[in-house]
């Protein structure tokens, strides 16, 4: 892992460690910037799809909770209405196409993050733990990627202007 | 080309205030926010603060406890006046929370960086706002132990809810407006909490925190994930907001009832949500940036902006009271042309032109810039205003119900003390989930403010 003092110093990192070969990398930053997730080969989320697929069954559901209980469970003349009164069962189904498609979007994006997951390797990292979430950038290079080598790899960092570099280990 | 343009380059061009104060790092926000939650003593403003809400949700519990008691009886309500200060507290406190929807969601579309230092306590407004309103409906009813009718569920008496009535339609928007809030501040506070953790000099904020963010590292990959999450609940939560009020503008607007029946509601109404919550987020921003000093980050530009928001939707309210009469005059209806008249010389006409007075009148001063600029006057401004919303819902709702179709019909309404209670302890309520927030949670979006530094730095950059 290597820590870099500015983003626009671990963007061009990250695009060197690409373009070297590696794939398995990471990169923490404090807050979120652009063409990050591009430059570490990070490009499709399944997230939009998730919120439309509950939007769906929220819209779908809604509608079809109104028109059983209004037509077949329950059905009562209300103010001459045919019992399919579809014009007065728009809000509840807006309403419940926005709520499942809301708690599909955020618990599909905590699922893909794989959160809650309060352990992780980089935490034993000194300087990740107090920095990564104030003013410090890192970029992680994983051991699983088919290139890393241990001494190869910190040397590499060291090259694309790494400030700190230093191994991240599991606690066992 | 006009002989009389003025230059680009003219001193005349006044310099906009900055978003966020120049000078500042990703450190120095970090540092100035969380120190707020994690290392600050609590002081003695924010310990007597503390109290006298507290006090004031005790008495709510009381005013509560013998409405459960007692019956609905201790309040004014009678025959024809059904609805009194509970539905007037429910569509307020619901407008309320309008704005901090509108500030998180709906700026956030159009992209405008002014919304970073002040979304993050106007979302917490607007939760604690949807709380003290959901109050009501729960109690309001004549058997409140049997509010959970308006729910589906198979009922032993094969019940199920009349789906074709506002009122529950109602049950839903607010749920759902609930729920959504709560999921999109929860979302946008993972990294602050992180941070917090991170930060954190005890054990117990330690694992506090430590579960809250749920183990959040600032991954590129999960931010990544959690910006499109974050885009898409903004434009789900964008309609939302306008549909709700527009969902509880249909509890009067369906009604045939004369004052209640007409199109104007939803807009009217949402109008006037925004503008009672922008008013509020004001009430709640000047105390706020003071005691905490966060002037740096919650700058004139933002004061400015909010009152430019609240002239703009008290223009909008204004129309909708002039459209009002103009289409019960136009209308012909006898019945909608005498509650027309009943507002400007019935038994509560006095409420109308005190109405008239603060949502009109007194907001026509932010036309000027030296009272937007001027902190006491936006911070008394905007009480008026909330004042004025207050009062527009009594006026609706009681003058309606006062004066309808029949004279054998009319009946006359004042609030009781439990009434008065009521609504009282509710304002403690909010305060004092306020104060709590405030010294809990970090009141500006922490992981935002940085992107603002990165920001305001590349933009130095390219101009130079």
């Amino acid at each position: 892992m290597g820590e870099f003092e500015t983003p626009e110093d671990l963007l061009a990192a990250s695009r060197q460690a690409r373009d070297a070969g590696y794939k398995h990398i990471d990169a923490y930053t404090p807050f979120p910037i652009e063409g990050l997730a591009a430059a570490i080969g990070f490009r499709w989320t399944f997230v939009p799809l998730i919120t439309l697929s509950g939007g769906l069954l929220g819209g779908l559901g809604g509608f079809g909770l109104q028109y059983w209980c209004s037509a077949i469970a329950y059905p009562e003349n209300i103010g001459g209405r045919s019992l399919n009164s579809w014009p007065a069962f728009i809000p509840v189904t807006f309403e419940m196409t926005v709520l499942f498609a809301s708690l599909f979007a955020v618990v599909g994006m905590l699922a893909l993050n794989k959160l809650p997951q309060p352990y992780h390797p980089v935490f034993n990292v000194e300087r990740f733990a107090a920095q990564a979430s104030t003013d410090r950038f890192f970029l992680c290079i994983e051991a699983r990627d088919v290139k890393f080598d241990l001494v190869e790899t910190a040397r590499f960092l060291e090259s694309v202007h790494a400030t700190h570099v230093v191994e991240v280990r599991d606690e066992d | 080309m006009s002989v009389t343009q003025t230059p680009t380059n003219s001193p005349e061009i006044r310099r906009l205030d900055p978003v966020l104060e120049p000078g500042h790092t990703y450190a120095s926000v970090t540092d100035k926010i969380a120190a707020v939650v994690l290392t600050r003593p609590l002081g003695i403003g924010w310990l007597a603060g503390f109290a006298l809400c507290f006090s004031i949700v005790m008495l709510l519990t009381v005013a509560v406890a013998w409405l459960f008691t007692k019956g609905v009886g201790i309040w004014g309500i009678n025959i024809p006046i059904g609805w009194g200060f509970a539905i007037v507290n429910f569509v307020w406190w619901i407008g309320i929370g309008h704005a901090g929807t509108l500030i998180s969601a709906i700026l956030f579309l159009l992209n405008q960086k002014w919304r970073t230092s002040i979304n993050r306590f106007a979302e917490a407004m607007t939760l604690f706002a949807v709380a003290c309103a959901g109050i009501f409906p729960l109690i309001h009813t004549g058997r409140p132990w049997m509010a959970y009718y308006m729910f589906p569920y198979p009922s032993t008496m094969g019940l199920w809810p009349q789906f074709r009535s506002p009122l529950i339609w109602d049950v839903f928007a607010v749920s759902t407006y609930g729920t959504v809030s709560l999921l999109f501040w929860y979302i946008g506070l993972l990294p602050d909490l992180a941070t917090l953790r991170d930060r954190a000099k005890y054990k117990y904020q330690q694992v506090i925190f430590g579960i809250l963010s749920m183990g959040w590292r600032n991954s590129a990959r999960h931010w990544h994930r959690y910006q499109s999450a974050y885009l898409l609940l903004a434009g789900l939560a964008t309609p939302l907001v306008l549909s709700v009020h527009t969902v509880v503008s249909f509890d009067f607007a369906i009604a045939i009832v004369p004052g209640w029946h007409t199109t104007i509601f939803p807009p009217y109404f949402v109008a006037g949500a925004i503008y009672s919550g922008f008013a509020m987020v004001i009430t709640i921003a000047i105390p706020l940036r003071k005691a905490y000093g966060l002037e740096d980050f919650i700058t004139m530009r933002h004061l400015d902006n909010m009152a430019k928001v609240m002239l703009a939707t008290g223009l909008i309210v204004a129309y909708g009271y002039f459209i009002e009469f103009v289409l019960a005059y136009y209308s012909g209806n006898k019945f909608d042309v005498f509650l027309a008249n009943q507002r400007l010389h019935g038994p509560y006409s006095h409420f109308y032109y005190a109405l008239l007075l603060c949502n009109i009148l007194t907001p026509q001063l932010l036309w000027m810039e030296k009272v937007r600029r001027s902190i006491p006057a936006l911070f008394l401004l905007s009480l008026v205003i909330n004042t004025g919303m207050w009062l527009e819902r009594f006026v609706i709702v009681v003058i309606s119900l006062t004066r309808d179709f029949m004279p054998s019909a009319w009946g006359r309404y004042s609030a009781t003390f439990w009434d008065y209670a009521t609504l009282l302890g509710t304002l403690g309520l909010f305060t004092m989930l306020l104060f709590l927030f405030v010294r809990g949670l970090p009141a500006i979006a922490i992981a935002e403010m940085r992107e603002l530094v990165a920001h305001e730095g590349h933009s130095k950059k390219g101009h130079d």
